[in-house]
């Protein structure tokens, strides 16, 4: 192996010994082989995936996918984007407060062996078992039937965010309790009540775990076609004006499954997934970074 | 000298177990106590039912009083009051994720303390009597997280006495400590004593004797005997006792 000031580094195993350790037990060597094979399937797999949309999308993103109206000419994906960042935005301002403060409720407030706990464990477990298609059916019979929202932003959200609303609350409620219990011993112990302790203490020591749950959140409503359909419509718009919420919007992955079922713009639809890919990293990456700030301070 | 607590038939009981039997003691103001014995046997639980935080505890019950200059603090006295009156300082140091000024800022802030200057004054004062000032101040901002297992301690320490808090209850402050730091702190407790009453749980026979006016040593949930830490380690009353601090058992 490499020389350090030209001497050998002794905890090196060098290719060698190793090869010859394995020649030792047959079975070692297959199960290494096995597991080196599953990870190197894995990262094939996702870097086939975003490479096929690359090469396939890539090229065909020209300016004027990027009008601000979409018409059958220039298939313009820019208002769904618009739409998209609308549709995420509404539904974590519904669920993202619900689902925290539940979760707060649970892990902070309730008492052990509480009926509401166990009724809300219940429910937030088969809520999050249900098939998104369900949730598209409930939503328009609810929503856009019975209240008579239409196809809307507003009904799409408002499905959106109880399908979401699980996801949110399980992961802040681990987050909550992966904070020591001596944060709380030491703030109740200076005289803070609960809601200081809760809110200076606890809180910012869960954030991070928080924002993970949010992402991970994001990533199914910017995902998330069958639920919409049904609840927000496809009309390819920039829902404006004071009506906003109760005009019909189709996010990105609407607006691909609608190309791609058409069948006339499959180039369109790749172009769009290339557009969905990045928007999805940028989540992501601008999460990490707002995660990394609010845990320095 | 003046009795600070006066504990008069306590009982504690975790769910089914019995975990403090009728324990009555007066611990003295303006004193060192110690709270000595083997593991599980109460010590640490009567430190916490002095300022309540074992109301944290679930499925623990409590009879008897704990009186407090006189007042019951199982009566009508405000839990966050109490905690403001006896502070704590536990086994593990725990500052908080925060920069050191923060932590200590955390407590004066809790009851209402908003002025900067003010805050600065406390800051500066309460770090400076737990000996600790000269080793953070050029650091205030920084997160607490990065000092030393002995530096968080006292840090801990001087969060405690931000609040101006009467008593101090110590769970064991030394425990996790090495040698140089748990000196540091004894000396440190020595000189609290001339403004606080203290009580402190330890392991460390040793520790009660350098440091402790009173000891109190505790057994299967009941105080064996309790007197002036000098009598008690010299010649102790009960065959107990004497097993305990020779080494016999424990």
């Amino acid at each position: 192996m490499r020389d350090i000031h030209g001497l050998p580094a002794v905890n090196r195993v060098s290719l060698r010994q190793r090869a010859r350790s394995y020649l030792r037990r047959p079975l070692s060597l297959l199960l290494f082989l096995l597991v080196g094979l599953a990870a190197l399937l894995t990262a094939a797999t996702l870097l086939f995936i975003i490479g096929y949309i690359l090469v396939r999308g890539a090229p065909h993103i020209t300016p004027s996918l990027f009008e601000l109206t979409y018409n059958s000419v220039n298939v313009s994906l820019f208002p769904a984007v618009v739409t998209t960042v609308m549709m995420t935005l509404l539904s974590l301002l519904i669920a993202a407060p619900l689902g925290i403060f539940t979760a707060i409720y649970l892990v902070e407030y309730a008492r052990r062996g509480n009926r509401l706990v166990g009724l809300v464990r219940i429910t937030s477990e088969t809520l999050s078992g249900i098939p998104s298609i369900v949730y598209g059916l409930f939503g328009m019979l609810f929503f856009v039937t019975a209240l008579h929202w239409g196809f809307s932003l507003l009904s799409g959200a408002c499905t959106l965010a109880i399908m979401i609303l699980p996801l949110i609350m399980r992961t802040t409620e681990e987050a909550l309790k992966s904070v020591p219990d001596s944060f709380r011993e030491a703030s109740f112990g200076l005289g803070a009540g609960r809601l200081r302790t809760v809110f200076k203490v606890v809180l910012p020591s869960a954030v991070p775990g928080i924002l993970a749950g949010v992402i991970l959140a994001i990533g199914r409503i910017v995902g998330e076609t069958a639920a919409l359909i049904y609840t927000a419509g496809t009309v390819a718009q920039i829902p404006g004006g004071k009506d906003a919420l109760f005009l019909s919007g189709r996010t990105l992955a609407i607006h691909m499954y609608v190309l791609s079922s058409e069948g006339l713009h499959t180039n369109e639809a790749y172009a769009t997934a290339v557009v969905l890919l990045v928007t999805v990293l940028l989540i992501n990456t601008l999460s990490a970074v707002v995660a990394r700030r609010l845990t320095k301070g | 000298m003046k009795d600070k607590f006066q504990i008069e038939g306590l009982d504690l009981f975790y769910g089914d177990f019995q975990a403090l039997k009728n324990v009555e003691l007066s611990l003295g103001e303006r004193a060192i106590t110690a709270f000595i014995g083997p593991s599980g046997c109460g010590k640490s639980t009567l430190l916490k039912s002095l300022n309540r935080m074992n109301d944290l505890v679930e499925g623990c019950r409590i009879t008897g009083r704990v009186l407090l200059d006189g007042e019951d603090v199982y009566g009508d006295m405000d839990v966050n009051l109490l905690r403001r009156r006896v502070g704590m300082v536990f086994q593990k140091p725990n500052p908080f994720p925060m920069s050191v000024y923060d932590n200590i800022a955390y407590g004066p802030r809790t009851h209402g303390v908003r002025s900067r200057a003010r805050l600065d004054g406390i800051v500066e004062k309460s770090l400076r009597d737990a000996a600790i000032w000269e080793e953070v101040k050029d650091r205030l901002k920084k997160p607490a997280l990065g000092l030393s297992g002995g530096q968080q301690q006292r840090l801990c320490i001087a969060r405690a006495l931000a609040v101006e808090p009467e008593v101090l209850l110590m769970d064991e402050p030394t425990s996790a400590l090495d040698p140089i730091s748990t000196s540091k702190i004894e000396d440190l407790v020595l000189e609290l004593k001339k403004n606080y009453t203290i009580i402190i749980v330890t392991h460390n026979m040793q520790q009660a004797t350098r440091i402790s006016d009173e000891t109190a040593f505790f057994l299967l949930g009941e105080v064996v005997e309790f007197g002036a830490t000098e009598d008690l380690f010299s010649m102790p009353k009960d065959k107990r006792t004497e097993d305990y601090i020779t080494g016999r058992f424990g």
